[in-house]
């Protein structure tokens, strides 16, 4: 219940359009909010669709760039490295990835290297190399230098799995205000609620920005697999168990020659 | 056909899955063994994460195993005391092993554990099988009869106390070796992820002397009971039983154990052992070559809570 409706804080934040100071405003529509995990899913794209509309009475800015940032929902994952210890290899050395987005995408129409200098894009958390992944060192909770070995391997391995990456070529501008993003939805997705953070530049400068939202959810029969496995644990063993102990006796009967 | 796993939350080859199980079934069925050693590898390799292989593969192994006890059942080739027996030493093991899993995992040791215990007792219970084998098979060669229960082969084992006649199995042994058996059975299978039928087959051969004929029967209803309740347990405890998974290499699993059962009768007993014996080995020296030569990715993930 908290889940929709944080949902539905999230689709109403995307109506208002947040807008700073500046005068432009970016209007967004994404073109599916909601998807659905069947038992034939097998990822998905969506389409972020969207406009820029200038200040009236005002000339066009000369070109624009958009980065569209989307984060799943948090998990605190654990990144490990081997060394060679007594001749065998040994996970001797870890760190924990606290509270990171367990999908992150970073799409923007040109490498975000080119779209504002490395200071802006640093405290607008935009790249993976600038986004926020805070570790527990000791007691302490903090992103590290971003050649940090730790990090990057974090971030290679998430990379590899589909679920972290950034694309300097997601976002196409059809004419100099209108524009449309690609969401690539790997089929490992975990299920719950992703932000979407729109962030439109102008001359290495943020002109305005705005949040929309999507949600991953299971449905029909993987929905009620799922529900039964967590809220009914013992239960579902049981079944699974039984289910066991009906195919065996099944096929010995099936098969049975004498 | 690619379908989606609710639990392991990825989509696999539907196929490829229900190939994977009749060909491990087929060889569970025909050593009397669960195939979990085997199983769950291959599912990791798949891509679906290691704890859900784990529990998952636990309820294919129960169904694989319980046809097979149903087929020895009916040939009078198994011996439900000394299955009983062995189980209330199991649960316990089974207990403790369960406590130092999760403590391992805690330690980001678990890997390691079960690589080393993999490659431990894989070879050398895969060696000592292929050399007993092989010097039954020369024996056979040189005219004499190849049999296990040769006179004075009574060992140490065999002058315990609390002495128990096993009747099916036509074996008087102590119930301490008996225990002790049952608890490593229960203990390592827990640690390692697998049921353990490829180690209690050749130490009920080799320590309790335990009949050819009686053995794999016995071992499968070990195996099902422990698998069955592993299944409830791994379910109620970590929800990482995925029943779709589960559902798919069952089916495979109990078809390929039918042919597995059928092929493994009509071949001697030492060229069976040999072949066990074989591919015991071989997974053993897979593992090794993961602990030993420097692996691709230094780096790994884990999971520690989603938040």
């Amino acid at each position: 219940m908290m889940r929709r409706l944080a949902f539905m804080a999230l689709i109403a934040a995307t109506a208002g359009g947040i807008a700073p100071a500046a005068a432009e405003r970016l209007v967004v529509s994404l073109s599916n909010h909601r998807v659905a995990v069947t038992s034939s899913f097998v990822g998905e794209d969506l389409v972020l669709f969207g406009t820029v509309e200038p200040e009236a009475g005002k000339p066009l800015q000369r070109s624009y760039d958009l980065v569209v940032t989307v984060t799943g929902p948090r998990e605190t994952l654990r990144t490990r490295r081997k060394e060679r210890m007594l001749g065998i290899w040994v996970n001797i050395d870890s760190r924990e990835f606290v509270r990171a987005p367990s999908y992150l995408a970073i799409l923007s129409n040109r490498p975000v290297g080119d779209i504002a200098n490395q200071d802006t894009l640093r405290r607008l958390q935009i790249g993976l190399d600038n986004f926020l992944l805070p570790q527990r060192i000791g007691p302490d909770v903090a992103d590290t230098v971003r050649d940090d070995p730790f990090r990057v391997a974090f971030v290679r391995l998430e990379n590899q799995q589909g679920l972290y990456r950034e694309s300097g070529i997601a976002v196409t501008f059809l004419t100099p205000t209108v524009f449309r993003a690609a969401i690539p939805v790997p089929a490992n997705v975990p299920t719950g609620i992703y932000a979407i953070d729109v962030k439109l530049f102008a001359n290495g400068a943020m002109i305005a920005g705005t949040t929309s939202a999507l949600e991953v959810i299971k449905t029909g029969i993987e929905q009620y697999v799922a529900d039964a496995a967590v809220n009914n644990g013992l239960l579902y063993g049981l079944v699974v168990a039984l289910m066991a102990l009906f195919i065996g006796w099944f096929g010995s009967v099936v098969f049975r020659r004498d | 056909m690619q379908i989606y796993l609710p639990i392991a939350d990825l989509p696999v080859n539907i196929f490829l899955v229900l190939g994977m199980g009749l060909a491990v079934g087929f060889i569970s069925g025909m050593f009397g063994i669960g195939g979990g050693f085997l199983m769950t590898p291959l599912l990791i390799f798949i891509g679906i994460s290691p704890a859900v292989a784990v529990a998952s593969v636990a309820s294919h192994i129960a169904a694989s195993s319980f046809t097979g006890a149903i087929n020895y059942w009916r040939k009078r080739a198994l011996d439900m005391a000394l299955a009983m027996m062995l189980l209330s030493a199991g649960i316990v093991g089974t207990a403790v092993g369960v406590w130092l899993f999760t403590k391992l995992r805690e330690l980001d040791q678990l890997d390691l554990v079960i690589g080393l215990s993999y490659v431990t007792l894989l070879s050398a219970v895969g060696g000592m099988m292929i050399y007993e084998s092989l010097r039954a098979e020369m024996r056979t060669r040189q005219g004499q009869p190849a049999t296990l229960r040769r006179a004075g082969s009574h060992t140490w084992l065999h002058g315990l106390p609390f002495k128990l006649r096993f009747k099916r199995s036509k074996i008087y042994v102590s119930a301490i070796p008996v225990w002790a058996i049952g608890f490593i059975i229960g203990f390592v299978g827990a640690i390692m992820g697998i049921g353990g039928g490829f180690l209690l087959v050749p130490m009920l051969i080799y320590f309790l002397r335990v009949p050819t004929a009686t053995v794999i029967g016995t071992s499968m209803v070990l195996t099902l009971i422990t698998m069955a309740s592993a299944t409830v347990m791994h379910a109620a405890t970590n929800h990482l039983v995925d029943g779709v998974l589960a559902l798919i290499l069952m089916v495979g699993g109990v078809i390929g154990a039918q042919f597995g059962v059928r092929t493994g009768q009509k071949m001697r007993g030492e060229r069976l052992r040999l072949l066990l014996g074989l591919l015991v080995f071989a997974v053993g020296l897979r593992f090794a070559y993961e602990l030993v030569v420097k692996p691709d990715d230094l780096f790994s993930l884990r999971h520690v809570r989603n938040s």
